[in-house]
């Protein structure tokens, strides 16, 4: 439950370091005056940054190259040495993924499917974590236990009845077949849920005396002090959903309806090995609205990966 | 959870110390029903959704297991003649083993590599270097695993590939990563560690960084080196937060499908052949529901299973302090 807590989570490991070095221990880490060589010490330490560089520049090298071949003629695109830092960059890729492909419309249903589902959910899950955890009424138990019960639920396995009711429901290739099933989740309701049990009771009935009702005390005392963990329920499901690929396939048909990481395999099967750096410049512009979300809201990120564990 | 719950079934005001501090009578009565109201109120639309999409076709995948059904002509009971099918299908068995495989060796991987990174950068680094350490293992996270497995087919390209091109440069032997079935199993091993070991590198960075500091301190005065340190102590302390991650990720790799879907279509053969991407197959390009709710049902009770498994081992390994 500390986990919904901001300071838990910021620089983890400083005050125990910055302890250790002020008592008196030459070197970095903790423990290290019992070690008695300097320079061993010295040694391994350039080999854990070694280690830590090689890895870090792994994890960065596919999206390097992604972004930079994007950024070359199409008939360069496949030849090797690859050009790590693009020196010409070559920006006619982005206008044709636009102009041969229609990256604008798949851009779009993107944006309208994650969209709808994000704020649905913040809505469905800010309310009815606020009622499991503060609102007494008869039965909830019964209901928290069922959606406790289908938060560890393997979604791709129940794929098949969830098709069969979209289709009876008639939405079948429709964004809306997306964002339906979507409109309330296990997890978020579990995340708000727990942030609203630190809560204090005290607040509502203070709004009480003074006249409130049930929803005034949720929307007017409650929602304003619940938006960092709705901030973090919103670059989650954000990420989650802009990148969904198994529900999409399923679900949508025409080419108009596809949304961004559809439209872009499909794409890729279309084009073959040919133009390679039309593809990577659709990838590319796929990948912006996620890296602009992560730089601006990067802490909510970290907290709702933690928000989980700790239960 | 279970206090509230109790508070929750006890609305009346007939009970003498009952949870609220004022004795009110004629009014309470009333307020508790609008109370309650208002609680259902607010939990009917994320009950209703989970309830409809999500508990009932874990029912309904259940029972259309025991149909035969092409979704045009009404579906016909078949007892267990699906499951009968099944156990002697050696495209199904061997899926299975193919997803086995696979997220074993992902989730160990992922683990092993992500705590490995998440010590060095806490003992070895600068504050200013590990954002960047962070940044950069977070990346992957915000990639579609879709398009970032558009991406890695190019790199590993068995001729063109920028991969094989170094490895040329290096006189290593080239790789046919994607032709071969050792090749393609790696290949999408790697795809899906670097793609989930931010995830799990976060984790780790959290738990390590609450360990309790006197502890440590204690540890470090009675004389005990890094090493021991970490094995006697940091790991037990963090044996939830390892278990947490392999809970997950076996839920999470068993269930794996873009990556093979886009990257080798299963192949070569069968060797990638996932039991998700079998179900695909079966259900919406064979159009056999039934038969396709049933492998269904097996993944769904196996991951069950190992679930219930793993928790039951980990009463002998997870610390709680």
């Amino acid at each position: 439950m500390s986990s919904v807590n901001p300071p838990t989570l910021s620089a983890p490991a400083d005050p125990a370091r910055a302890r250790t070095r002020s008592a008196g221990t030459p070197g970095p880490g903790r423990g290290s005056r019992l070690i008695p060589h300097a320079a061993t010490r010295k040694v391994w330490r350039g080999v854990g940054l070694a280690l830590l560089a090689v890895i870090a520049l792994g994890f960065v090298m596919p999206i390097l190259w992604t972004v930079s071949t994007s950024l070359r003629t199409p008939s360069e695109s496949f030849s090797n040495p690859p050009q790590w830092i693009p020196l010409a960059p070559v920006w006619s890729n982005y206008s044709a993924v636009f102009e041969q492909v229609p990256l604008a419309t798949f851009f779009l249903n993107s944006v309208i499917v994650t969209g709808a589902i994000v704020v649905l959910q913040l809505i469905t899950s800010t309310m009815s974590g606020y009622a499991f955890a503060l609102v007494r009424f008869r039965g909830k138990g019964a209901v928290f236990a069922m959606v406790l019960a289908t938060m560890m639920v393997p979604a791709q396995t129940t794929i098949i009845p969830i098709f069969i009711l979209i289709r009876y429901m008639g939405l079948a290739d429709n964004l809306s077949s997306l964002i339906v099933p979507a409109i309330g989740g296990a997890f978020g309701t579990f995340l708000m849920r727990q942030y609203f049990l630190q809560m204090p009771g005290e607040l509502a009935e203070a709004a009480r005396v003074d006249g409130a009702s049930n929803f005034q005390i949720f929307s007017k005392i409650y929602v304003p002090i619940a938006l960092p963990p709705m901030a973090t329920l919103a670059v989650l499901t954000f990420s989650g959903y802009w990148n969904e690929f198994f529900r999409p396939l399923i679900f949508l048909q025409s080419t108009n309806n596809f949304t961004l990481p559809l439209g872009l395999v499909s794409l890729q099967g279309n084009f073959g090995t040919g133009s390679i750096s039309i593809v990577l410049a659709g990838v590319v512009t796929a990948l912006i609205p996620s890296i602009a979300i992560f730089l601006l809201a990067q802490k909510y990120f970290v907290e709702g990966i933690t928000a989980g564990s700790f239960r | 959870m279970s206090a509230s719950a109790t508070r929750a079934e006890l609305p009346g005001a007939t009970r003498p110390g009952g949870p609220r501090p004022l004795n009110r009578n004629r009014n309470s009565n009333k307020a508790h029903r609008r109370e309650a109201a208002f609680g259902w109120a607010m939990i009917s639309l994320s009950a209703l959704t989970i309830l409809v999409f999500t508990a009932a076709p874990i029912v309904f995948t259940f029972v259309l297991a025991f149909f035969s059904w092409d979704i045009i002509s009404p579906p016909e009971f078949v007892g267990f003649k699906n499951f009968a099918k099944l156990a002697g299908d050696t495209a199904v068995v061997h899926s299975f083993g193919v997803t086995a495989w696979l997220a074993i060796l992902v989730v160990v991987l992922q683990i092993v590599i992500g705590l490995a990174m998440a010590i060095l950068v806490q003992q070895r680094v600068s504050t200013w270097a590990r954002s960047i350490f962070r940044t950069a293992f977070f990346l992957p996270l915000l990639v579609s695993a879709a398009s970032i497995s558009i991406v890695f087919s190019y790199l590993f390209d068995d001729h063109f590939g920028v991969i094989n091109y170094y490895l040329g440069l290096l006189n290593l032997p080239q790789v046919p990563w994607l032709s071969s079935p050792a090749g393609a199993t790696a290949t999408i091993v790697i795809v899906a560690v670097w793609q989930q070991l931010g995830f799990v590198f976060i984790l780790f960075t959290a738990a390590l960084g609450s360990l309790p500091k006197d502890v440590l301190e204690a540890v470090s005065i009675d004389g005990s080196g890094p090493i021991r340190t970490f094995f006697a102590i940091k790991l037990p302390l963090i044996s939830p937060t390892i278990f947490f991650a392999s809970v997950i990720g076996l839920i999470n790799a068993m269930q794996i499908f873009d990556q093979p879907y886009v990257m080798t279509k299963g192949g070569p053969g069968d060797a990638t052949t996932t039991t998700v991407m079998l179900i695909y197959r079966t259900a919406f390009q064979n159009i056999q529901f039934g038969y396709g709710s049933a492998i269904s049902v097996v993944l769904f009770v196996l991951l069950l299973a190992i679930t219930g498994l793993q928790f039951y081992i980990s009463r002998k390994w997870v610390f709680y302090s």
